[in-house]
């Protein structure tokens, strides 16, 4: 078993702390993990992206060789497709839908959305929204991986006890939020 | 006993050392090696220690410390990013001249393609030409294994250690299998030899002697070290040599296992016999490592092969073109090189753009290049020296206010010598940490001859761009300037906020109407750590 993740997004949007999750739950089934980010400059409003490796065998690059990622998993529509070269041939895209316009050349929304729907496998969720309709305005990302549970091949359960201990020192509305989070994505995906 | 943590390479590196009896850590922060200092401020088994890890003005104070700390007999580390490295290039060298008593390792990080940097140099050169022995380790659970080993080859050679490690090793997690105590701390320790370290020319040829005909020595303890290891492969055809993070990509290419030859190298000197074996039995041997080709060129030098076989050459490496001549590797580049096929994933989408970074909304840097410009525009070639840290942002648009960035501190410096030259306006644009880091000094120069520049210290009270560290000279900014001889007439302190634009336009145009050394601080707190110090407040409160 070997799965491969990109996440990406735009600096400030969180991914790390889907990445922290995610982490949590392969160490809880004893498998190997990954994870290369980048820090520094370009967490300033730059896009940003963290190689994410799990698998049952030791695992020897920190990189994705191109053309072999499972998943990518984005907070921004546009971030999604600037890593599709990773992407193997039939793999997953899970993208959150609302654009983060913070530069002044960002695409017609129209036309990003016409690329993303040329994917095999896509998930384009609008998870701010969602999020806020819900009272979990903070735990977007949160409902991103939900979304994303099918792809990763995470079961619900596991998901829940990894976020029960990300989280746990926060308190139990926290917890409970991003619970809720995690099963808002999951159902928004089927 | 031990226990499985999942940890960064830097957290790997700095809880190796808290295991391995550290007594302190000296650094400035500087991307990507700044989470190691940051762990060890936040360990248990550090504070109940209370180990040093206070922040350093710079490389150079820090690497000075922590020798001091060697020489009194206990173990030291002293982190830094890679040009942190020339900050120190002084008390590095010389350390390797005066040797150690307590452990001493000198933790470096490289940022090979310039994730956050501004060159790419390779600090293998540095620990050559020093004749420090070298560590570089390729995963996380060698990096914390090889703190303790490190310490303690630096105690047996009496010599520092300089450990290189790269962005991806340093930036990337993996789960380590960690000691669940740490060792006791070293005793003070008298017994350093005292002339070593009194570098009067009389003593310094001796060490020279001492330290060089030591070289031999350490070349033998690498073909010996565990780190270095050569693993026989059937096909004969090609050699590998792979250093650090480099090994990896090569074993990502072959998930069965490395037909050839294979030699990992981990510890430097260069262990020169093993290479010999290779060279003697391939018909071709390829080079990975990350960064310069620092051990392509010793292998170029002692190879006995002809510098082609069957019409290919003979040495493979990032210098004849097979990896790529600058910039991070990558597992394709290696299977590239490998002639292994790069797996064909979805095609590039044409309608991205570009999204670099930028300085933050309500960033008080953009209200201070904001009246600048505005000032500037009265001016027919007004020149801004930038520095380092986020306002160097300031050089993108919508600002494109900055015409230079070098060094830690260069702006002031270099305004001088372009106001020397005959140039004005000539505005310098530091940040406050890069001011105490390596901005006084220059200052004092300038005032010393009353050069006719305008110094901005944009003051965010923090050391931003690495995420918000302190910052070594907070609160004494004005004292500062006035001790190395500023006039208060030209001292001025402003509060950097869009209703505040007409004073401050006043004041900066004021003072390049002046024609000799001013100091303008604008002064307001960093937005990111303004978000967390908010935070705080509020969680406190409930």
């Amino acid at each position: 078993m070997k799965t491969d993740i990109i996440l990406c997004g735009v600096g400030g949007q969180g991914i790390l702390s889907i990445a922290t999750i995610i982490g949590e739950a392969a160490i809880q089934q004893d498998l190997y993990i990954k994870q290369a980010e980048v820090h520094g400059m370009s967490q300033r409003g730059g896009d940003v992206q963290s190689n994410l490796r799990i698998s049952d065998r030791p695992i020897a690059s920190d990189l994705i060789p191109l053309g072999t990622a499972d998943v990518i998993i984005s907070m921004e529509p546009m971030e999604a497709l600037r890593y599709l070269p990773y992407l193997k041939r039939d793999g997953w895209v899970i993208t959150s839908s609302a654009p983060f316009k913070n530069i002044p050349n960002y695409p017609d929304l129209s036309v990003l959305q016409a690329d993303l729907a040329k994917l095999p496998h896509v998930v384009s969720i609008d998870i701010e929204q969602m999020a806020k309709d819900n009272g979990i305005s903070r735990s977007a990302n949160v409902i991103l991986l939900g979304a994303a549970l099918k792809a990763l091949g995470i079961e619900r359960e596991t998901a829940e006890a990894a976020v029960r201990q990300v989280f746990g020192r926060k308190g139990d509305s926290v917890v409970e939020a991003n619970i809720k989070a995690l099963a808002i994505g999951q159902a928004a995906q089927n | 006993m031990s226990t499985k943590k999942l940890l960064l390479g830097d957290e790997a590196i700095a809880l190796g050392a808290i295991h391995a009896g550290l007594s302190g850590v000296y650094a400035y922060p500087g991307t990507p090696s700044t989470e190691i200092t940051e762990f060890i401020q936040k360990d248990a088994t550090a504070s109940a220690r209370g180990l040093h890890s206070r922040w350093c003005t710079n490389e150079k104070t820090a690497m000075e410390a922590a020798l001091g700390m060697s020489f009194m007999g206990k173990r030291a580390l002293v982190c830094m990013k890679h040009v942190g490295l020339n900050v120190c290039a002084d008390p590095f060298v010389n350390s390797g001249m005066t040797g150690v008593n307590g452990g001493l390792i000198v933790l470096v990080a490289d940022d090979p393609s310039m994730h956050s940097s501004q060159d790419e140099q390779d600090s293998r050169f540095y620990g050559k030409f020093a004749m420090i022995p070298t560590f570089e380790p390729s995963n996380q659970q060698e990096a914390y294994d090889m703190m303790a080993a490190a310490f303690a080859f630096s105690e047996q050679q009496c010599l520092p250690v300089l450990m290189r490690v790269t962005t991806r090793m340093a930036h990337s997690r993996a789960v380590v299998t960690v000691a669940e105590e740490a060792a006791e701390e070293r005793p003070l320790n008298y017994d350093a030899v005292a002339a070593n370290w009194v570098l009067l020319p009389a003593n310094a040829r001796r060490r020279n002697d001492k330290v060089t005909a030591q070289q031999a020595d350490l070349e033998q303890a690498a073909a010996e070290s565990p780190y270095n290891k050569y693993v026989e492969g059937a096909d004969h055809r090609w050699g590998i040599i792979a250093s650090g993070i480099g090994y990896n990509y090569v074993m990502e290419c072959f998930p069965d296992g490395v037909p050839y030859p294979i030699l990992k190298i981990s510890q430097y000197p260069l262990p020169k016999q093993l290479v010999r074996k290779m060279l003697k039995d391939c018909d071709r041997v390829l080079i990975v490592e990350e960064g310069q080709p620092f051990i392509e060129d010793i292998v170029r030098g002692i190879s006995p092969l002809q510098p082609e076989h069957e019409g290919e050459p003979t040495v493979c490496g990032r210098l004849d073109g097979t990896l790529p001549r600058t910039g991070e590797l990558t597992p394709d580049a290696v299977k590239r090189a490998l002639g292994i096929a790069v797996a064909e994933g979805l095609p590039v989408c044409d309608d991205i753009v570009a999204r670099p970074p930028a300085l933050c909304q309500g960033c008080g840097h953009r209200d201070v290049y904001t009246a600048l410009n505005e000032v500037l525009a009265e001016f027919d070639h007004p020149r801004v020296f930038g520095d380092i840290g986020c306002y160097t942002l300031g050089f993108l648009p919508p600002f494109r206010a900055i015409h230079s960035c070098v060094d830690m501190g260069a702006s002031i410096t270099m305004a001088k010598g372009a106001a020397d030259a005959g140039q004005w306006p000539s505005v310098a644009v530091i940040g406050d940490s890069t001011f105490t880091h390596s901005g006084m000094t220059g200052l004092l120069d300038a005032i010393n001859e009353n050069a006719d520049i305008t110094v901005i210290i944009s003051d965010n009270l923090t050391t931003g761009m690495t995420g918000g560290q302190d910052s070594a000279g907070t609160n004494k900014f004005e004292a500062i300037c006035r001790g190395l001889g500023l006039s208060d007439e030209h001292l001025h302190v402003v509060v950097p906020l869009p209703k505040n634009m007409e004073e401050i336009t006043r004041v900066i145009r004021d003072e390049i109407n002046y024609h000799g050394t001013s100091v303008i601080i604008p002064r307001r707190e960093c937005m990111q750590t303004l978000q967390r110090h908010l935070k705080q407040k509020k969680n406190q409160t409930k």
